[in-house]
């Protein structure tokens, strides 16, 4: 067995990068059109696609609240998606701790009040993995409950840091997930609360608050990211709808002679 | 008619190169400082003080901080401050015309499924029963309920009021109201439906449309007034049947084409109105080809969405 060298002399990974850096994250936001609300994320080879349905009527009445919203979380992990030993159900023990991790932490975020007697489907589908699943997945989750219009006090941010000997990697590949103890924490960018941190090892103290305070702060660069992709989409449907509508001539108050319009609808965008 | 589109062509190319300037704008409106993004929220972004400001729909109170809660954009009404999300679910108002779909049959109701948060509820006694308005519910009623509507059928009507948890009541009693018959439904965001004069809409090529408020669309054959006809000769046969009427191809293809619009229109997130519709099927009948299953193509809907633009 020929052994990977996971950090180099140089202060290089296994993949190139540097420890502090992150792989290539990429937002889509609404991908699934059938869904009320759905995010595609990917974090380096990491790739999950999340639906939201809902707040909708319960399936089951039993499940129901009285005073609000049900989140459910179905997480679906086929064969292909690359993970190690083989097909997981959804009764997999490890599945269902990924489940509840993901529940658990958007629990005290959906403001589930609004909602008496509702349910809220979040539904995981992961596409490819290659490290840091539960926090592509909780970062899609995220995205895909903002696309939704359900309305959450914050971002949730999650990041994954690793530690190679005495210095702390993010964002790690499942090649660095397999040999190094990792944490994984959930960051609400507001705050500086947090509502998840998972870690499976023991390590030392010391380097636990090292791990801990490194991943908090690339919590908040992975939170500029999904502002970004929100505020793009955002502002995007906005316009869109602005052009069509009638409403935004009489609200800007901008009349002009006819030979003129095709330029008013470029102005209109700078208004 | 030549001199009218000669013109507009020069126009198109504009237009497009509008939308390409915007698009290299855009990358620098990251930026949270530009007067452009102000009035764009999302989670957890402060709006004002709640000192001086009402919070609205959309917002929350912590630690005397106005928060968005939503991705979407600020509304001020005087001292209320709320933010209208982008995309939700159906928030229903009182009065407001809705589409909905029988899901059960349960002891005097139905429930409905209006795409809301919670199912929408018809109860037996705010439908208008066979034998007029006056006419007492009676408990032979109550059994054969599934005789007016059963699970699966579609069905136009009010919103009446709401119940303590928020649930929507729902009355179809005027002859306006009641089954769907003849046509086909859409659907589309609640967020693209503005309030109309009418949502009744009888357009000319012979097609109705009836514009629920909750984001679906009945477009249907175009329906004899119901002139003549008193509440008291209500037939029972005509409402609540569930035979359709002879509908000619001629009249297929206007209800699937205005279909069709109206996903062209939703796709592209242009608010509908009745005059939109309109004006979209005018300029698709002045197409070369007219086959409506091309027009689901890309390009058939920026052509449409486009010259629909430039009308304005």
């Amino acid at each position: 067995m020929s052994r990977v060298e996971l950090l180099s002399v140089h202060n290089y990974r296994s993949d190139g990068r540097r420890p502090k850096e992150l792989r290539d994250i990429s937002l889509s936001l609404g991908t699934h059109g059938h869904a009320d609300g759905s995010a595609l994320v990917s974090h380096g080879l990491t790739n999950v696609l999340v639906t939201v349905h809902g707040p909708r009527e319960a399936k089951s009445r039993a499940n129901t609240l009285f005073d609000r919203a049900v989140l459910s979380v179905n997480v679906d992990i086929p064969v292909f998606s690359g993970g190690q030993g083989g097909k997981r159900g959804r009764s997999d023990k490890r599945v269902l701790e990924f489940t509840s991790a993901i529940r658990q932490t958007f629990e005290p975020i959906v403001q589930t009040q609004l909602y008496p007697r509702s349910q809220i489907d979040i539904f995981v589908q992961v596409l490819q993995q290659d490290g840091g699943l539960l926090q592509t997945s909780i970062n899609a989750c995220t995205l895909a409950l903002i696309d939704a219009g359900i309305p959450l006090t914050d971002y949730v941010c999650a990041i994954t840091c690793a530690l190679h000997d005495s210095t702390p990697l993010l964002d790690i590949t499942s090649l660095e997930e397999s040999d190094l103890p990792n944490l994984t924490a959930a960051v609400l960018p507001k705050s500086g609360k947090i509502t998840l941190l998972t870690l499976e090892t023991r390590i030392h103290v010391d380097r636990f608050e090292e791990m801990f305070t490194l991943a908090e702060d690339a919590g908040k660069v992975v939170h500029g990211e999904m502002l970004r992709a929100v505020t793009t989409r955002t502002e995007r449907l906005v316009r869109a709808m602005e052009k069509g509508g009638v409403q935004d001539h009489s609200r800007t108050g901008i009349e002009r002679p006819s030979a003129r319009r095709a330029e008013m609808d470029i102005d209109m965008d700078d208004v | 008619m030549f001199s009218i589109i000669s013109p507009s062509e020069p126009r198109f190319d504009n237009d497009v190169e509008g939308e390409r300037r915007h698009g290299s704008k855009q990358k620098d409106a990251m930026d949270f400082d530009l007067d452009d993004s102000e009035n764009v929220t999302s989670p957890g972004q402060f709006i004002t003080s709640s000192a001086t400001f009402m919070r609205g729909h959309g917002t929350y109170v912590d630690q005397e901080e106005v928060l968005a809660s939503v991705a979407g954009t600020i509304e001020r009404v005087n001292k209320l401050v709320s933010v209208r999300a982008l995309k939700s679910r159906y928030t229903g108002e009182i009065g407001d015309l809705v589409i909905g779909r029988i899901t059960e049959v349960a002891a005097k109701r139905w429930k409905v499924d209006v795409f809301g948060r919670n199912e929408g509820v018809l109860m037996l006694s705010s439908v208008n029963l066979p034998g007029g308005v006056q006419r007492r519910k009676l408990e032979s009623d109550e059994l054969q309920m599934r005789t007016f509507f059963e699970e699966g059928d579609l069905l136009v009507a009010e919103v009446h009021q709401f119940f303590n948890d928020g649930a929507i009541s729902l009355h179809t009693r005027s002859l306006r109201y009641g089954k769907l018959r003849n046509g086909q439904l859409v659907t589309v965001s609640p967020m693209l439906i503005r309030r109309l004069k009418s949502h009744f809409v009888a357009l000319h090529c012979g097609v109705d449309l009836i514009i629920g408020m909750n984001g679906f669309i009945w477009v249907s054959k175009h329906a004899k007034e119901f002139e003549g006809q008193s509440e008291e000769g209500f037939e029972a046969q005509a409402v609540y049947s569930n035979k359709n009427d002879d509908i000619d191809n001629a009249t297929r293809t206007a209800i699937s084409r205005v279909t069709n619009i109206i996903r062209i229109l939703s796709r592209h997130s242009i608010p509908l109105t009745d005059s939109i519709i309109a004006q979209a099927y005018d300029w698709a009948m002045e197409q070369d080809s007219n086959e409506v299953k091309e027009m689901l193509t890309d390009d058939y809907g920026e052509l449409m969405v486009q010259a629909l633009l430039a009308f304005r």
